[in-house]
């Protein structure tokens, strides 16, 4: 009975060194995988091409779906917003709690999750497909990095496109919580937009960006990491490529929930 | 003889428990033409990848020019990548890419030619190898012949002096499969690139090589002149060349 005991402990304790030193070794190559993507930005040159391209793309082609969400968000906290302030006589903050709310959290946090669904799948599929159709080895053999090729213009692109499309969610929030609180429900209008300008500090804003470009880094870097090694899956052809996807748009969105909660710790 | 442009010394190659490649010795001669034979899942295409450096070999030494890869320093390993292209079995062209772009490409991400030099340079390849009226089409716009006339001029236009050729002809008709061929040979004898050639079409491989070596069970069993495999008294080539399998059909 002891000598199985011994066992078990052996291979439990065996299997979690395992886990740990293969995490660790996985987020050191996803480390290395973000900065050499970073560093390739500005090396050999700009590639300001693709960059535009992948704007367009992880950018542009958002806005609808950060404006659809966004108003119905802004929406939603107005018409939540004001019952509840109601109650209390309190439905003067109305403003407040929405443009806070958006600015804070809920802007940067739906921005990325939106971006992860559209774009990020996207991003992990397309290079996924290329790694299993020796794509990505035809750019070695031609001596073109493919991190430098396709990581790197997408990375630049979302640095700049996610505090974009974040502020437009928040601007968009607020006036989806002027419709409800104010035109559907009845709450002052001048009242709103006052509450809405007093109480956004600046403060407030730049630690919006600073979420939005931390998980714009976040996005880009687990997306194009998955999809890059897909071929290093048991899984082959479309299902790896499948799960590489699935797996991404997961671990993305945990780590947007997870590094929003870091953030905010460090920032209020 | 001359000394070998390329060689491979000793050479090892395992993926798991699988070893593909055992101590394989083999010698690539500028100027010729090698094609390396076997059947299906013997390691050709790894020893290309070797060769190009996509793979590490796990133990043994490959040579460029008398210098091994692996000790090269960063800039030789540049120059290195300069001179060598690789055309892939399943072409690996760029499906978001026009045919002009993915032809383009090497140009334009490592060379500092202009535009429009890199525009003639593409419409000279695409000319050569009788492409016309496609610069704008997808690769999925093409047929599976015109695709690998498509690689083949992505691996040409930088003028490479050594081109990995990986069954160039898989998928194709026998007319297309003699003008690949033919292209092979025609390209070689006027840009004189030293090729090597994954292929088991036999018997086209011995009019379009100098040299032909075949791998059997991760092992160069014979290397030499067309004539001399096919005179080669070794029952394997033997059967090899006229398609009696006597290993049976599962590989290793």
């Amino acid at each position: 009975m002891t000598a199985i005991t011994a066992t078990v402990f052996k291979s439990f304790v065996s299997n979690l060194g395992k886990f740990t030193i293969d995490s660790v070794r996985g987020l050191g190559k996803l480390g290395l995988f973000f900065i050499k993507a970073f560093f390739y930005i500005f090396i050999p040159s700009m590639q300001i091409k693709k960059i535009l391209e992948q704007i367009y793309f992880i950018g542009m082609k958002s806005v609808f779906v950060i404006c659809l969400t966004g108003a119905f968000t802004g929406m939603v906290l107005g018409l939540q917003g004001y019952y509840t302030l109601v109650r209390f006589g309190s439905e003067g903050a109305l403003g407040s709690l929405v443009a806070l709310s958006l600015i804070r959290e809920m802007g940067p946090v739906f921005t990325a999750i939106m971006v992860i669904g559209r774009a990020g799948s996207a991003m992990a599929a397309e290079i996924g497909i290329m790694r299993i159709s020796e794509q990505v080895d035809a750019l070695y053999t031609m001596d073109i990095n493919p991190i430098s090729f396709l990581v790197s213009p997408r990375l630049a692109a979302s640095i700049i496109s996610f505090p974009i499309l974040t502020s437009l969610f928040d601007l968009i929030g607020i006036f989806g919580g002027y419709i409800t609180g104010s035109l559907l429900l009845g709450a002052n209008t001048g009242i709103y937009f006052a509450k809405v300008e007093a109480s956004v500090i600046m403060a407030d804003v730049t630690g919006g960006f600073v979420k939005s470009i931390v998980f714009a880094v976040v996005v880009v870097t687990i997306c194009c990491y998955y999809g890059f090694n897909t071929h290093k899956r048991k899984e082959y052809g479309a299902k790896g490529v499948s799960i590489s996807t699935t797996s991404a748009v997961v671990v993305s969105c945990i780590l947007v929930f997870v590094t929003d909660y870091i953030l905010t710790s460090f920032l209020l | 003889m001359n000394q070998p442009l390329i060689q491979l010394l000793g050479v090892n190659k395992k993926f798991g428990n699988n070893t593909v490649l055992r101590n394989v010795n083999l010698s690539i001669y500028k100027g010729e033409v090698t094609t390396i034979m076997g059947k299906s899942g013997v390691g050709k295409s790894v020893l290309l990848k070797l060769i190009i450096g996509l793979l590490d070999p796990d133990s043994g030494r490959i040579l460029f020019n008398g210098s091994s890869l692996a000790e090269m320093s960063r800039s030789e390993k540049k120059e290195f990548k300069k001179k060598i292209s690789y055309m892939f079995q399943g072409s690996a062209l760029f499906d978001f890419m026009t045919v002009f772009e993915n032809i383009a490409l090497p140009l334009t991400e490592t060379t500092s030619l202009k535009p429009d030099e890199i525009e003639t340079s593409v419409h000279n390849m695409l000319g050569q190898l009788d492409l016309h009226n496609i610069d704008e089409k997808y690769p999925s716009q093409l047929s599976g012949g015109m695709k690998k006339r498509v690689a083949m001029a992505r691996a040409l236009v930088i003028n490479p002096e050594i081109v990995l050729f990986d069954e160039p002809t898989t998928g194709l008709d026998p007319i297309r499969k003699n003008a690949v061929h033919d292209m092979i040979s025609n390209y070689q004898k006027k840009f004189r690139f030293t090729g090597v050639v994954v292929s088991h079409e036999i018997p086209d491989i011995f009019f379009i090589s100098q040299r032909v070596a075949m791998l059997d069970r991760g092992r160069v069993i014979i290397e030499g002149t067309p004539e001399e495999i096919q005179t080669a008294s070794n029952a394997v080539v033997q059967n090899f060349i006229k398609g009696i399998d006597i290993h049976g059909t599962e590989e290793s």
